[in-house]
C-alpha cells in the first residue's frame, strides 16, 4: 500500500498547485490590506490577521504568472513558513486531497529554472497535475533578484535612489 | 543535551557571575566570614556537580580553588590582590570550560595546569607570607587594609579552637544555612558549648537554639537574631520564584498588547452603544486590561544591576592594568529597564566606564599632585524620571580638555579655528562623538574620551535614547544617559501621506508646521527648504520619498501644507505629509522577514480600528534622502550648512558681488566659508590681511578687483560680518570678500570667453543667469604673497 499525503490544493491561472496541509495556517477570504510603499511588488502589503501582522505575497507575481483580471478578488492562504507566517494570494481555493505518493515526478526540466526552484515536484492526478510548491522558498525574498517581476521592482528601487541628490544649502 | 547539565550550566553561570562580584567585595572587606563561606559553597557545589557529571578537568580546576579558598576561610591564610586575581583567574577559566560544555558536551581540552600549580602556590605561601603581606607599595595594593590585623585577631579566636573540635563544628561552619555555624562566628557561642550542644541535638532531638539557651550558653535575643539574620540571608529560598522561559513572556507581552487594541475596538464600540450594563462591563474590561498590562510590562522588566553587576571585577582588572585606584559606587541598581533596552545598553555603559577609568582618572601620584585624593571615584547612577530612565556615569579625574579636542577637530578639518572659538563648551564637548573622532589617539591620551564614543551615541539613539556630556577641567566628567522606560509601547504621532496612514515616533518629533500656503517653500537646485525661524529647514516630502506619487516633489501651491519637523543623529529636516491626525500609544511589532531590508520602517502597528499602520523610521529615511550620509554623522550641518556638500570637479559656488553680480567659484579651490567682523580686518602694507588659522591671510574684496563700480560695499560699522570665501591654490590662500553667498550648484559649464577684464574666466548661464567664473589662481598670485613665517610661532602660542 503506497504512503499518501494530504495536500491543500488552490488555483492561479487555471493551474492548480498545492502545500502540504500541514504548512496552512488558514484561508480567508480577501481582507483589508495596507500597501508597503517601496517594499517589492510581489509584496502586496500587510494584514491584520487577528491582532498579528501577515505580509500579504501575490503568487501571481511571485511565480511570473500574468496579472490577475480586474474585478477577480483573491483568497488569503495564510502559510506558516520557518519564521514567519505569509499570506499568498491566490485566484481561488481548492480541496484538500490525499494523493498517492508513488504518482510524485521531479518538476520537468523544461520549466524556468526560476520556477522550477520553488517547486517541490508534480503529482499525476487523473484529470490534472498538482505543482507542489517549496514554501520555504516561496517566501523567502533574500536572494530576490532574478525573475522579470524582480527587476522590474530593483530597476523601480534604483530609479528612486538615483534621483538627484538633495543638497540643501 | 542532558536538562541535568543545561540545569548545571545556567546554575553555574549564575554563580560565577555572583563571585566575581563576591571576589571583588572580599577585597575591600577580607574579614568577612560570610562572603568567604558563600564563596567557598559556590565553588563546592561547581565541583560537587560536575565530579557528578563527570567532567573531570573542571573538577581539578575547581578543586584547587577549593582548597585554596578552605585556606583563607580557616584564617591559615589572608587574601592579598595576588590571591584574588588567582580566584579571578579561575572564575574565569571555569567560564571558559563552561562554554565549552555547553558547544560540545565536553570541559574542552585545555587542563588549565598552570593554573592549577599557581593556585596551588597560593595556598602554600613560602612561610614569611603566611603574616599578612607587608604592603610594598601602598598605592597599587591598597586593598590589604590595616585592617587585616583586627580581622586576624577575629579569625585566631575560633581558628586555633576549630582545627581542634570535631568535625561536627566543621560542618556548622561550612553551611551557612545553620544556626551554629553563625552564632560561632559571631562569638556568641564558645566552639566548646556548641560541640556539646550540637551532640545533645543529636541525642535529645531538640532544637539547637532551644538547648544552648537551656545551657545559658546563649542569649535568647542573640539566638532570635541569629535566626532572622539566617532568613533573610536566604532569600532565594524564602520568596517564592520559578524561572520562566523569556519566549513565554514576550508571547504574554504580544497577547496583551492584542488585548490593549482589542479593548481599544472595544471602547469605540460603546460609545455607540446606549445599554448601561454594557457600558459598565467595559468600564471593568477597560481597568483589567491596563492593570494586566502594567503587570506583564513589569514581568520584562530586569534591575539595571543585572549588567551593572559585572563592573566592580571591571574596574578592579583595568584599574590594576592601568595602575590606578579606583574606588566605584553604584546607585540606584534596582532601578527596572525593559529586557531588550538592558541588552541595549550593556555596551555602551561597559564602554563609558572602560574610558571612565583608562582616560579620565588619573594616575595616583598625579591625583596627589594636584591636591586631589589618590583613589578615584566613579560613580554609577541611575533613577527614573519623567518616564524615562536616566543612567549617569561620573569620573573625577581629568575632565575633558576643550583646547586639545579643539585642536584634534581643526585638524581632521571638522570645524574651523573661527567655528571652534565661537562654540560653546557643550558644542565642543559634543564633537567626541563625531565618528572621526574615535581613532584619535593623541586626544584619548591626553583628554580621554573617545574610543568609540560615536557607537555609543548611536546605539542610545537607535532605542530613542539621548547622550550628554558634562565636563569640568580637572574636576571630572559625567555623562548622562537618558533612555525610555520600553520600546514595546511607544507614543506615536499619526500622519497620512499618499492616501496612507503612517506613525512617527515620538521620540523623534520636533515641532509641527502648519503653512496656510505652500508658496513660503522654496526650492534650491531641485531640493525644497523652508525658513524655519531663520535657519533654512531642509524638506522631504514623504510621498515621493516612498515613492507613493511619481514626481520628484509636489508643485509648490496655494493649498496649505503640514511639515512634521524631526531630528535624525542630531540633524533637523521637515517631513512634508498630507495631514496630521493624531497621537496614540502604539505597540510596535517586527516588519515582516520579507519588509526589513526597506530602511524606511521601524516597525509596524495595529490601531484602535485594526487597521495596520507602518511606523517610519526617521533616521533611515533620513539616510534615503540623504539627509545625513551613510555612517558618517553630519550634525555639524545645521550649524554651518556650507561646510557639507564640497565634492565633485564640477561643483561652484554662486557668490554676489558688487551690483548683484553673479559669480562662479569652483568648489575644489574653496577651502571654507567664514564670516569675519570688519573689525578684525588690518591693514598690511597696503593690502588688507587677516589672522586666520594662527597665519596671516591677504583679503581681496571682489567688489574692488573687479571694479564693478556698484554703491561702495565697505560696511563702516566695525561690527558688521563680511562674508568671506577662503580660497588656496599651490600652498598660497586668500580670502575673498563678497556680498552674498547665493547657492551650490553642480554644472558642466559653457563658459563663454569674457570680455577682457581681470580676475575673468569668462560667462556661463547658470540658474538661468548669467555668472561668471572667476579666475581664482590669478587672484591668489595677484595677491601679496601671504606672510607664512610668523606662522611657525603663531600656531605653538595657540
Amino acid at each position: 500500500m503506497p504512503s499518501t499525503q494530504q495536500f491543500c490544493t488552490f488555483f492561479i491561472a487555471g493551474h492548480c498547485l498545492g502545500t502540504s496541509v500541514a504548512m496552512v495556517k488558514e484561508v480567508i477570504q480577501f481582507q483589508p490590506i495596507t500597501r508597503v510603499p517601496l517594499a517589492p511588488d510581489v509584496i502586496v502589503g500587510l494584514m491584520n490577521l487577528r491582532g498579528q501582522i501577515v505580509s500579504v505575497m501575490d503568487l501571481r507575481r511571485r511565480l511570473e504568472f500574468p496579472e490577475r483580471p480586474c474585478g477577480q478578488r483573491p483568497v488569503n492562504v495564510v502559510v506558516q513558513a520557518r519564521d514567519s507566517a505569509v499570506s499568498l494570494l491566490v485566484d481561488e481555493i481548492g480541496d484538500v486531497i490525499a494523493v498517492q505518493e508513488d504518482t510524485f515526478e521531479a518538476p520537468p526540466v523544461t520549466l524556468h529554472s526560476f520556477v522550477r526552484e520553488m517547486l517541490r515536484g508534480v503529482y499525476k492526478l487523473p484529470e490534472r497535475l498538482l505543482l507542489v510548491l517549496d514554501i520555504e522558498r516561496v517566501v523567502d525574498l533574500e536572494n530576490f533578484t532574478h525573475g522579470s517581476v524582480a527587476a522590474i521592482g530593483t530597476n523601480l528601487y534604483k530609479a528612486h535612489a538615483t534621483e538627484s541628490p538633495r543638497r540643501v544649502q | 543535551m542532558d536538562e541535568i547539565v543545561k540545569d548545571f550550566l545556567i546554575e553555574s553561570k549564575e554563580n560565577l557571575d555572583r563571585l566575581d562580584q563576591e571576589l571583588v567585595k572580599l577585597e575591600s572587606d577580607p574579614s568577612s566570614k560570610e562572603l568567604l563561606s558563600s564563596i567557598f559553597r559556590t565553588i563546592h557545589t561547581i565541583k560537587g556537580t560536575c565530579s557528578f557529571l563527570g567532567f573531570t578537568k573542571l573538577e581539578k580546576l575547581s578543586h584547587a580553588g577549593e582548597s585554596l579558598l578552605a585556606r583563607l576561610r580557616d584564617g591559615e591564610l589572608s587574601l592579598t590582590p595576588e590571591v584574588t586575581s588567582g580566584l579571578l583567574a579561575m572564575v574565569d577559566a571555569i567560564r571558559l570550560m563552561l562554554a565549552a560544555i555547553q558547544e560540545t558536551e565536553h570541559d574542552g581540552s585545555e587542563d588549565h595546569a598552570p593554573l592549577i600549580a599557581r593556585l596551588a602556590d597560593l595556598r602554600n605561601p613560602p612561610a614569611s607570607a603566611s603574616k599578612p603581606p607587608l604592603p610594598v607599595d601602598s598605592s597599587a595594593a591598597p586593598l590589604t587594609p590595616p585592617t587585616s590585623s583586627s580581622a586576624d585577631s577575629e579569625n585566631a579566636k575560633p581558628v586555633p579552637e576549630t582545627s581542634a573540635v570535631p568535625a561536627v563544628l566543621e560542618e556548622e561552619l561550612a553551611d551557612p544555612s545553620k544556626l551554629g555555624g553563625l552564632l560561632l562566628q559571631r562569638g556568641l557561642v564558645t566552639p566548646k558549648d556548641l560541640a556539646q550542644a550540637l551532640h545533645q541535638q543529636e541525642i535529645g532531638r531538640k532544637r539547637l537554639g532551644e538547648i544552648l539557651i537551656e545551657q545559658g550558653a546563649a542569649h535568647p535575643e542573640d539566638i532570635l537574631a541569629a535566626q532572622r539574620a539566617l532568613e533573610s540571608r536566604n532569600p532565594e529560598a524564602a520568596a517564592e520564584t520559578i524561572r520562566v522561559g523569556v519566549s513565554l513572556l514576550d508571547r504574554l507581552m504580544n497577547l496583551v498588547g492584542e488585548l490593549v487594541l482589542a479593548r481599544n475596538q472595544f471602547l469605540q464600540l460603546r460609545n455607540r452603544l446606549q445599554d448601561t450594563n454594557f457600558l459598565s462591563l467595559s468600564q471593568h474590561i477597560n481597568l483589567i486590561t491596563s492593570e494586566l498590562q502594567a503587570e506583564v510590562m513589569k514581568t520584562r522588566m530586569q534591575p539595571i544591576s543585572n549588567v551593572w553587576n559585572k563592573f566592580p571585577r571591571t574596574v578592579r582588572d583595568l584599574a590594576r592594568n592601568c595602575g590606578k585606584d579606583v574606588r566605584l559606587e553604584m546607585e540606584g541598581q534596582d532601578t527596572e529597564l525593559d529586557r531588550t533596552i538592558i541588552e541595549t545598553v550593556k555596551d555602551p555603559m561597559t564602554h563609558l566606564v572602560r574610558n571612565a577609568i583608562d582616560h579620565g582618572i588619573e594616575l595616583p601620584e598625579i591625583r596627589k599632585q594636584v591636591g586631589k585624593q589618590p583613589q578615584g571615584l566613579l560613580k554609577l547612577r541611575a533613577f527614573h524620571e519623567g518616564g524615562h530612565v536616566h543612567i549617569e556615569v561620573t569620573d573625577d579625574g581629568a575632565g575633558l580638555n576643550r583646547s586639545r579636542i579643539c585642536e584634534k577637530a581643526i585638524d581632521r578639518g571638522l570645524v574651523s579655528r573661527q567655528q571652534a572659538d565661537r562654540m560653546s563648551d557643550r558644542e565642543i564637548f559634543e564633537l567626541i562623538f563625531l565618528p572621526g573622532f574615535s581613532t584619535a589617539e593623541k586626544v584619548t591620551n591626553v583628554s580621554g574620551r573617545g574610543v568609540g564614543m560615536d557607537v555609543v551615541k548611536t546605539k542610545v539613539e537607535k532605542i530613542g535614547g539621548t547622550v550628554d556630556v558634562h565636563s569640568a577641567e580637572g574636576k571630572g566628567t559625567t555623562i548622562k544617559i537618558q533612555i525610555p522606560l520600553t520600546l514595546a509601547i511607544i507614543p506615536a504621532l499619526l500622519v497620512t501621506s499618499g492616501g496612507e496612514r503612517f506613525a512617527i515616533p515620538q521620540v523623534s518629533l520636533l515641532q509641527l508646521v502648519r503653512l496656510e500656503t505652500g508658496k513660503a517653500i522654496e526650492i534650491v537646485h531641485g531640493a525644497a527648504v523652508y525658513r524655519l525661524r531663520g535657519r533654512l529647514l531642509p524638506l522631504v516630502y514623504l510621498n515621493s520619498e516612498l515613492g507613493l506619487v511619481t514626481h520628484p516633489f509636489p508643485e509648490t501651491s496655494d493649498t496649505a501644507v503640514s511639515i512634521v519637523v524631526v531630528q535624525a543623529h542630531g540633524c533637523e529636516f521637515g517631513l512634508v505629509v498630507d495631514e496630521i491626525l493624531d497621537s496614540e500609544e502604539i505597540v510596535v511589532k517586527p516588519v515582516g522577514k520579507q519588509l526589513n531590508k526597506i530602511s524606511a520602517y521601524s516597525g509596524v502597528t495595529i490601531l484602535g480600528d485594526g487597521h495596520v499602520t507602518l511606523i517610519l523610521d526617521i533616521p533611515g529615511l533620513a539616510r534615503r534622502a540623504r539627509i545625513i550620509s551613510g555612517s558618517q554623522d553630519t550634525s555639524q550641518k545645521s550649524n554651518h550648512p556650507e561646510a557639507t556638500g564640497v565634492t565633485g570637479s564640477q561643483a561652484f559656488l554662486i557668490v554676489e558681488s558688487g551690483s548683484r553680480r553673479r559669480m562662479a567659484i569652483p568648489l575644489s579651490l574653496i577651502t571654507r566659508l567664514e564670516e569675519f567682523p570688519v573689525s578684525s580686518i588690518e591693514l598690511a602694507g597696503r593690502h588688507e590681511v587677516t589672522q586666520y588659522g594662527g597665519k596671516v591671510m591677504p583679503i581681496v574684496r571682489l567688489s574692488r578687483v573687479l571694479s564693478t563700480g556698484g554703491p561702495a560695499s565697505t560696511p563702516a560699522v566695525p561690527d558688521d560680518l563680511l562674508q568671506v570665501v577662503m580660497c588656496s591654490e599651490s600652498g598660497r590662500s586668500l580670502g575673498l570678500v563678497v556680498d552674498r553667498i547665493v547657492d551650490i550648484v553642480n554644472e558642466n559649464l559653457t563658459i563663454e570667453p569674457p570680455g577682457h577684464r581681470a580676475g575673468v574666466l569668462g560667462s556661463s548661464i547658470i540658474q538661468r543667469r548669467i555668472t561668471e567664473l572667476l579666475d581664482v589662481p590669478a587672484l591668489i598670485h595677484e595677491a601679496p604673497a601671504s606672510a607664512s613665517e610668523p606662522a611657525a610661532t603663531a600656531e605653538k602660542g595657540v
